[in-house]
């Protein structure tokens, strides 16, 4: 029977594909356009590959050389992830974008023995914003922990600087993902006196009756959400239907799309989530996408996912490898890059306002330097309200900042115990 | 005291909600002994197909795409159209599963079929996504929505009026069923197989065109549930997992039985709230999901038929 | 001509009851042996090891495990999800508890967990039977994966819930961890395989085996004629729960070196490796191999074929490609609704009276 398999192997190997020539810039996409996270995938991914199409389009490349996005289906799953990072990584993947907490953990060691650097924006393990422990791991601009202490501080805000003796929830999805904040905002609540109650939902999340009456029956003052998937859409329903204060309630940055609160309708008005960068498509870099990628025919999907909230997490993420590409080139003076290459590109990566204004994205996301020692980027956070008459989110807030002296206490924390755990010496960092 | 009646009316409500999926497990199962369980894709696919034509989205826009051909030429469908096409298709469905499946299966082993519709339900998932693509869809029937205003305001007690309209329907559908199977010639029919497939094939009973029925009617109420469901969260791949929910409902009221089926998923849905809230924060919350699997064991130690099942014979 | 016992005389009862009766067997068993023990381990690379072989080995393991309690006993289950966890966490609690432990001792005990969990919750199958009973096994799947996921005990408190596992290695190679290399973790697992898989056979072939399928045959039968009930169902939950155990602890340490309980152990593996046992062949060994093999092999030929032969968007190859797999599982139950082995038996009939079928 093992002579099957590998018949069967051998013609799958043989139907891999031709080899990329030398110079491409080959940058993987990890997406999941099918399954129950599909329609939290899909904006992502066409942002992803709109912004290299139009980086091919518009400049024929980073720096005159071409861009290569091969897209492999994940389904948000760590097995097939696994797999499309191992099909991948040897048509000379630069550096890999999970998208998946899960997928994120898996590849984390792998990665880091096969000397490819890891960019979680903003998802995947907080700790690994510890640079001296996980060299090949970033995951600016902001951790969920930084998000968790981000909500806080905005709740401290509108209760007039105080939350003692307010009781906060936090309605998590019942995984590694969601329980990422707990830890943080159990330490919060010893800080600022508030009461942290914790009502997780097991995946999927259709019924979410249950959390709802627990909700009803506590009175928070406060609701925070760590949802995904189906059960965001339905927690806005069930909040709304219990008429519980929208404005109250405060999803994570993975909890505020458009596609989270559509399906409710006019009852998610007033739904608030995290979000580290800019909403909409009011920016020049929106013409060009016109012209080149959409009006070509050029756009990945059905083109109708322009200006949404992942679509632009998506365009970041890209923006944000191609500036470190770039930083590669600059640093090692050659334009045929090696992912150990673009590790210290992401490295040395920094995007401020004045780049920023440059790439035709002013203000669209927080300013961004990578150090040898901080991975975990400038941790600011901003606050968006859904309004459902005009069907788009507004910015209610500045950029936050979070509460570094809690969160990065924590990451040294946590780091420590992953690297002694695993036998790793945290590296000098000058 | 309100809020222990709050709970135990939700557990009620989502019970029923339940019930809406079991009973198409229930139906199929009595007419040919097939656990079926494409249900739940099912619901998911017929939620899909009434959700996508009311948006006006074209079947297998993606693949046209991909070929070049023009992909946006479907016009809106106003619902008094749309729920008549997509129970069509729900019946054309039935065609072709009878036809392509079930006629090459007869006789198996109930768990040879159980796999062949777990192979329908991964085929029927692939087609929903390449017909109408896997992004979310608000699905708008015209149901009521929100907490029922004067529970809320006079006794502060939290009833969703979704799941009144559920509850309402569902009573309708067993009625309706309950009448068809009871003075229609089909429905006598469907009786006699579901007693004897033998004794029916031998008085003239047409098999095959009764699994059509039945699967007609099954999909007629996936489409019932797929549409109380997928009005509270849109219509998304995730509704197809709602058949992990049904199953202990299942148990516990018996394949069989239509009543079964309804007070089943009553006893769970109170059963699970209760648990939830009551003993949730004790031991942890998120327990409602093994609870009632639990709760359906307990029930068939007693009783290892379900509460109204076909009471099991063996002979040697 | 070639296949065919003609001439193969046996002469003592000791020839007649070897594993592999036919002498062509033998040989292909043990040229494939070599193969996989001498030739592969040299060719093997980072993307086979980790998408089609681990995946392959552990899987069989699992297969046959889950054939053993559904295809020799009949009891039907859905909580290999489950037990595949409890094996995984076993091994991830005695690997940190006790670093000093060998890797090979940690995976047998993971396997022993497995066992007695695997008996406790075994328990409901002397009085419910059939579909009952597989709805019954799905609560041991919710409850084990909600109990891993709750208990903070089980992954050292760590802040999310993930265990990964550390690195371990025999005579000096590293087996887990991300150091291991790929021709270390194939033979590793390949070890495993090989004598687990013929205890399993010769099990089958004994008292204990004969008294699992008297179970499945009748089992009110079965008890007429002496054959205890208890101790037949419960032995087949352990037996099986071992090796589904040791495919948990082998799926967590090896392959995958990093887990989250709800995603890696959910039910949707229950299903699979209920499928693979199904398309493979209800009470045959050869079938579990078979199984595995193809519900493995199946979704990567085709994505490979389409995504990188055809040049079809991934998304789209995606949605073909579930479609396919389901059309071909029917197919196959169409074709054989005993299985892939079943197939392979009638092939072999052919061969045996080839070229002279009359």
């Amino acid at each position: 029977m093992k002579m099957k398999v590998f018949v069967a192997a051998l013609a799958a190997t043989v139907a891999l594909g031709a080899v990329p020539a030398l110079a491409d810039l080959t940058m993987p996409s990890l997406s999941y356009r099918t399954g129950p996270y599909a329609p939290n995938g899909i904006p992502f991914a066409d942002g992803y590959a709109d912004y290299w199409t139009l980086l091919n389009e518009r400049d024929g490349g980073i720096e005159g050389v071409k861009v290569k996005n091969i897209e492999c289906e994940t389904a948000y799953n760590t097995q097939q992830g696994v797999e499309c990072y191992e099909s991948t990584k040897g048509e000379g993947s630069l550096a890999y974008q999970p998208l998946s907490t899960g997928i994120t953990y898996q590849l984390i060691p792998k990665a880091t023995a096969d000397g490819i650097p890891i960019h979680s924006m903003g998802y995947g393990r907080t700790s690994a914003a510890n640079g001296t422990v996980f060299p090949n791991v970033f995951n600016f601009p902001g951790t969920y922990w930084d998000a968790a202490s981000i909500i806080i501080k905005y709740a401290m805000e509108q209760e007039g600087g105080s939350l003692k003796g307010k009781k906060v929830a936090l309605v998590y999805h019942n995984s590694a993902y969601g329980k990422e904040p707990i830890r943080t905002l159990e330490k919060l609540a010893e800080k600022h006196g508030y009461s942290l109650m914790l009502l997780p939902v097991d995946h999927p999340g259709q019924e979410q009756k249950a959390t709802w009456l627990q909700v009803r029956r506590e009175k928070p003052d406060y609701v925070i959400m760590w949802g995904w998937g189906v059960m965001n859409q339905v927690a806005i329903k069930e909040a709304a239907s219990i008429r519980y204060p929208m404005d109250h309630f405060i999803g994570g940055w993975w909890s505020g799309a458009e596609t989270d609160v559509l399906p409710a309708g006019d009852v998610a008005d007033g739904y608030k989530s995290i979000n580290f960068h800019s909403v909409g498509n009011d920016f020049p870099i929106y013409s060009d996408l016109q012209k080149y990628v959409y009006d070509a025919g050029k756009a990945a999907g059905d083109g109708s996912n322009a200006g949404t909230v992942l679509y632009n997490r998506g365009m970041a993420a890209a923006m944000w490898a191609a500036e470190a590409a770039r930083t590669a080139m600059k640093i090692h003076g050659t334009k045929d890059l090696t992912p150990p290459m673009m590790r210290d590109g992401y490295e040395a990566l920094n995007v401020d306002e004045a780049r920023l204004n440059e790439l035709g994205l002013p203000g669209f996301t927080v300013p961004v330097k990578v150090t040898c020692a901080n991975h975990g980027g400038p941790g600011l956070g901003l606050i968006q309200q859904w309004d459902a008459k005009a069907k788009s989110w507004k910015i209610v807030s500045d950029f936050i900042g979070a509460d570094r002296e809690v969160v990065d206490e924590l990451i040294v924390e946590d780091s420590m115990a992953y690297a002694k755990e695993n036998n790793i010496t945290p590296r000098e960092c000058k | 005291m309100s809020y222990l009646i709050e709970t135990i009316l939700s557990g009620l409500l989502a019970g029923v909600m339940y019930s809406l999926v079991a009973l198409g497990f229930v139906l199929i199962f009595k007419a040919s002994q097939i656990f079926n369980f494409a249900q739940g894709v099912l619901c998911l696919f017929a939620a899909l197909t009434l959700a996508s034509l009311m948006l006006g989205n074209t079947p297998f826009s993606e693949l046209l795409h991909t070929l070049g051909l023009p992909n946006d030429w479907m016009p809106v469908v106003p619902i008094w159209i749309a729920v008549p096409i997509t129970i069509l298709v729900m019946i054309g469905l039935a065609f072709v599963i009878e036809r392509f499946v079930l006629r090459y299966l007869v006789n198996q082993e109930p768990i040879i079929l159980f796999m062949a519709t777990i192979g329908l339900a991964y085929v029927l998932e692939g087609m929903g996504d390449l017909m109408w693509g896997s992004d979310v869809k608000p699905l708008s029937v015209g149901l009521p929505e929100g907490a029922l205003d004067w529970m809320f305001d006079r006794f502060d007690i939290y009833v969703d009026k979704l799941e009144i309209a559920a509850a309402v329907v569902a009573t309708v559908l067993v009625i309706a069923l309950s009448l068809f199977s009871q003075y229609t010639r089909i429905g006598r029919a469907l009786r006699a197989v579901a007693d004897d497939h033998q004794a029916a094939l031998s008085v003239g009973i047409s098999l095959r065109t009764i699994w059509i029925i039945v699967w007609s009617i099954a999909g007629f109420v996936a489409l019932v549930a797929g549409t109380m469901w997928g009005a509270k969260s849109g219509v998304q791949f995730s509704l197809s997992l709602i058949a992990l929910k049904a199953l202990p409902v299942l148990i516990l009221g018996g394949f069989t039985s239509i009543p079964g089926a309804i007070l089943g998923g009553l006893i769970i849905g109170v059963g699970e709230k209760l648990a939830e809230l009551y003993a949730g924060p004790y031991i942890g919350g998120a327990i409602e999901n093994w609870f009632a699997y639990v709760l359906a064991l307990a029930f068939l130690l007693v009783r290892p038929q379900g509460l109204f099942g076909e009471r099991i014979i063996e002979r040697v | 001509m070639l296949y065919r016992e003609t001439g193969d005389f046996k002469v003592s009862y000791r020839d007649d009851q070897q594993t592999f009766p036919i002498i062509q067997d033998r040989w292909l068993f043990w040229g494939m042996l070599a193969v996989a023990f001498l030739v592969i381990p040299f060719i093997i690379d980072d993307y086979w090891e980790k998408s089609i072989v681990l995946p392959f080995l552990v899987f069989s393991l699992a297969a046959i495990g889950l054939n053993i309690l559904t295809g020799y006993c009949g009891l039907l289950s859905l909580g290999t999800g489950g037990f595949m966890a409890v094996g995984a966490y076993a091994s991830y609690k005695l690997m940190t508890a006790f670093p000093e432990l060998n890797i090979v001792i940690v995976i047998l005990l993971s396997g022993g967990v497995t066992a007695a969990v695997g008996m406790f919750f075994g328990l409901p199958s002397l009085r419910i039977k059939g579909f009952y009973l597989a709805v019954a096994t799905l609560a041991a799947q919710f409850f084990l994966v909600w109990l891993f996921n709750k208990v903070p005990w089980f992954y050292n408190y760590s802040a999310t819930g993930q265990i990964t596992a550390p690195e371990r290695s025999i005579f000096g190679f590293a087996v887990t961890g991300p150091e291991a290399t790929p021709a270390a973790t194939y033979l590793f697992c390949l070890a495993f395989v090989t004598v687990l898989a013929l205890v399993a056979k010769n099990l089958i072939r004994g008292r204990i085996g004969r008294s699992w399928m008297s179970i499945r045959d009748m089992d009110i039968a079965a008890e007429i004629i002496g054959v205890p009930p208890m101790r037949t169902k419960l032995s087949a939950f352990a037996v099986s729960s071992f090796y589904i155990g040791i495919a948990g602890a082998l799926y967590f340490t090896v392959w995958f070196g990093a887990a989250e309980p709800t995603e890696a152990f959910g039910i949707n593996q229950s299903f699979l490796v209920l499928f693979m046992v199904i398309i493979g062949g209800l009470g045959s060994m050869l079938g579990s191999f078979l199984g595995a093999a193809f519900m493995v092999l199946l979704p990567i030929v085709l994505k490979n074929i389409m995504v990188g032969g055809f040049d079809v968007l991934p998304v789209l190859a995606k949605h073909v490609e579930i479609t396919l797999v389901g059309s071909l599982i029917i197919f196959f139950l169409i074709v054989e609704p005993h299985g892939l082995a079943r197939l392979w038996s009638i092939a072999k009939e052919k061969m045996r009276l080839w070229p002279f079928p009359h």
